[in-house]
């Protein structure tokens, strides 16, 4: 497991500015990046993460699309080909629905069926989750179906300091990488790392708090809520290991089976939908793999099989939080 | 040369040439329709008919511009230059094929050759075509791309995008719609309303023409055109050739939804066999030049078989070979 060096020098900033100042870097360092996608340039994205990037890159480097996700990512995946490093955004995970042709059966496949002819270094970078109340098609989280498709890494950071780290990892690396951006996690604010080489490999869980009780793994939006509840249920004595798997392909089974070995309770929070999620093949690994540290059952805590809804009082209904997390930490003691 | 009137930039052998690549393809694919049953694969797609296009259009480029072709794509990669032998044993699925016996039929390429790739879905190969065309001219290597595609193909929405982007992006892109006039057993009247694809160019602000995809010369020109015109920044064009696939969707297609008149009208024109007329008519070939030819593609042919019955079948330990260039831990048992 990799600790964040903080000792050099570092400043706060929100998860979108760690996002944009890991682009911006790796822009100067690599002419082959580019940034491509809608409305990413003189508008800045409609989260902001691209804003100044037009004006500092020139238009040639940031490459503002028509709304035609299929032709933005075979343009990405065009020219990873040919030996560019895009950058892709699609503006809402939602959307990846409309361009799984070009992710699924080009990116992830051409290595392989292709008998290791080429490599496609490319990045999608994509918002997901709730909280702006997007509703039904703007608030959706995919990563467990990118999990499913061999030939792509999936990387998931709930941190601006891992933002910046994990998105540069992304860029240099030589595979196809999909980087989900939790929508929550751009505002929220974190000491980032100012060296241009500040970079943590994937497949590296990161141990947001210690403990001996319950581990509670975590991704996205609910990594923040499980440290507010795992804080709480420090207050009553009850010690969690609150972890975030941070790259789910590849995935650190290390780190949680041996967090698991210690505590033997395992709940596992994921803004997903329950079926077929994050928390499903989590607790698959861990059944299979480390059944014997096991004293109570696994427990899932998920958005519910149901699309997401436009009001708040609806949406905050079905999203797990701080609060439903202490319950269930509560049900394994 | 006998009133014949040929392109004056290509030379005798240049034109010989030609004609000798469409009987190589002719003669390589009539071999895999008699060796189907061994092959086995129910998805192996055939190009008889429809060569001169492939020729045509590669003769009009240069080694290092690319192309993208189709899921029928033998033609595109012998046409590009792409290795014969390695083609044959990819077919039977051996060691030695240019994919290692991962691609197969559907996936052949050949990437020193600058050809990208057969593909198994339709319409996917002009999004890839715009990154790679895209990183050229970022790059300002004046090349240009080829992609090739179907009529099937040009009812996919991947297509729409791709030639947008393409001409609001001026991309060295040349669309080449290969009309056979059916999509598996389906004619195009059933499924465009338009007869001639090259009027939808207009909606696009391209240049487009609908020509005969029989004839090599008229294929070679048109494009040589549309290449001038790429590499001098004016974007791209769509190519309509109009052409007919003899054989049925696959070798193992029975092909009873097309009249027996209707296929022996079209082998009347049989591209191979015009091109043939044309120069002995200019006098640049005779009977004994043309039984040369003969013997000596049927030799290569052999040799082929040769060189794939010598190859191996793939170590089944290398099945999880290659799916990331920076490899990483991933599921299986």
């Amino acid at each position: 497991m990799e600790v964040i060096n903080l000792s050099g020098e570092t400043k706060s900033m929100s998860g979108s500015d760690a996002i944009r100042l890991a682009i911006e870097e790796e822009m100067e360092r690599d002419e082959s990046v580019f940034i491509l996608g809608e409305d990413i340039g003189t508008y800045g994205g409609p989260f902001f993460v691209t804003k100044g990037l037009l004006e500092k890159f020139g238009a040639e480097r940031v490459r503002e699309t028509p709304i035609s996700e299929n032709a933005i990512l075979g343009c990405a995946v065009g020219a990873a080909i040919a030996g560019m490093r895009p950058i892709a955004e699609i503006m809402f995970a939602d959307f990846l629905t409309v361009c799984m042709e070009m992710i699924v059966n080009q990116a992830a496949k051409a290595r392989y069926m292709y008998g290791a002819q080429i490599s496609v270094p490319l990045t999608i970078r994509t918002p997901f989750g709730t909280g702006i109340m997007g509703a039904a098609q703007h608030s959706q989280s995919f990563e467990s179906w990118f999990m499913h498709v061999p030939g792509l890494k999936v990387v998931c950071p709930s941190d601006p300091a891992d933002f910046k780290g994990l998105l540069k990892t992304a860029i240099r690396d030589d595979d196809p990488v999909i980087f989900f951006e939790n929508k929550q996690c751009y505002f929220r604010s974190g000491e980032v790392p100012l060296d241009k080489n500040f970079m943590i490999p994937f497949g590296q869980a990161r141990k947001f708090t210690e403990g001996d009780d319950v581990t509670i793994v975590a991704t996205g939006a609910m990594v923040q809520e499980s440290i507010t509840a795992a804080t709480k249920l420090k207050e009553e004595n009850i010690l969690c290991e609150v972890i975030d798997p941070r790259t789910l392909v590849p995935m650190d089974k290390k780190t949680i089976l041996e967090s698991v070995e210690k505590t033997g309770k395992l709940l596992i929070v994921d803004e997903g939908c329950k079926t077929c999620s994050v928390s499903a093949e989590i607790a698959a690994f861990v059944a299979e793999e480390g059944f014997q540290f096991l004293k109570r059952n696994i427990i899932r805590l998920n958005t519910p099989d149901v699309p997401i809804p436009y009001s708040q009082s609806l949406e905050k209904q079905i999203i797990p939080n701080a609060k439903s997390i202490q319950d269930n930490v509560k049900k394994l003691i | 040369m006998g009133g014949i009137e040929f392109p004056k930039e290509l030379s005798p052998d240049e034109l010989i040439n030609l004609y000798k690549k469409m009987l190589l393809i002719r003669e390589f694919e009539q071999r895999i329709t008699k060796d189907a049953g061994k092959i086995k694969s129910a998805l192996v797609h055939t190009y008889i008919g429809e060569e001169a296009i492939a020729v045509g259009a590669c003769a009009a480029i240069n080694e290092d511009d690319y192309t993208t072709s189709t899921h029928r794509g033998h033609g595109h990669y012998l046409a590009k230059g792409g290795d014969l032998n390695s083609l044959m044993a990819e077919i039977y699925g051996k060691e030695d094929g240019i994919c290692g016996g991962r691609g197969g039929s559907m996936h052949v390429a050949d990437f020193s050759k600058h050809m990208l790739g057969a593909n198994g879905i339709v319409g996917a190969g002009p999004p890839l075509a715009l990154g790679v065309a895209l990183a050229s001219k970022m790059r300002n290597e004046g090349r240009v791309v080829l992609t090739f595609f179907g009529d099937g193909a040009a009812n996919q929405g991947m297509l729409h995008e791709s030639m947008n982007l393409a001409a609001v992006w001026k991309l060295p892109v040349i669309f080449i719609l290969e009309n056979n006039l059916y999509g598996w057993s389906s004619p195009t009247a059933k499924t465009s309303a338009i007869k001639n694809f090259s009027l939808r160019a207009a909606g696009y602000g391209m240049k487009g023409v609908s020509i005969d995809g029989n004839d090599v010369i008229e294929v070679y020109k048109t494009v040589k055109d549309a290449v001038e015109f790429a590499r001098k920044g004016g974007g791209p064009t769509l190519i309509e050739c109009k052409t007919y696939r003899w054989a049925g969707q696959t070798t193992m297609d029975a092909d009873k939804y097309r009249s027996t008149e209707e296929k022996e009208e079209w082998k009347l024109k049989c591209p191979i066999e015009a091109f043939k007329t044309r120069l002995i008519r200019g006098e640049l070939i005779d009977q004994v030049i043309i039984q040369e030819i003969k013997e000596k593609t049927v030799a290569l042919i052999d040799e082929s078989v040769k060189f794939t019955k010598k190859s191996p079948k793939p170590d089944p330990n290398t099945a999880l070979d290659d799916v990331y260039k920076n490899p990483i831990e991933y599921g299986g048992n």
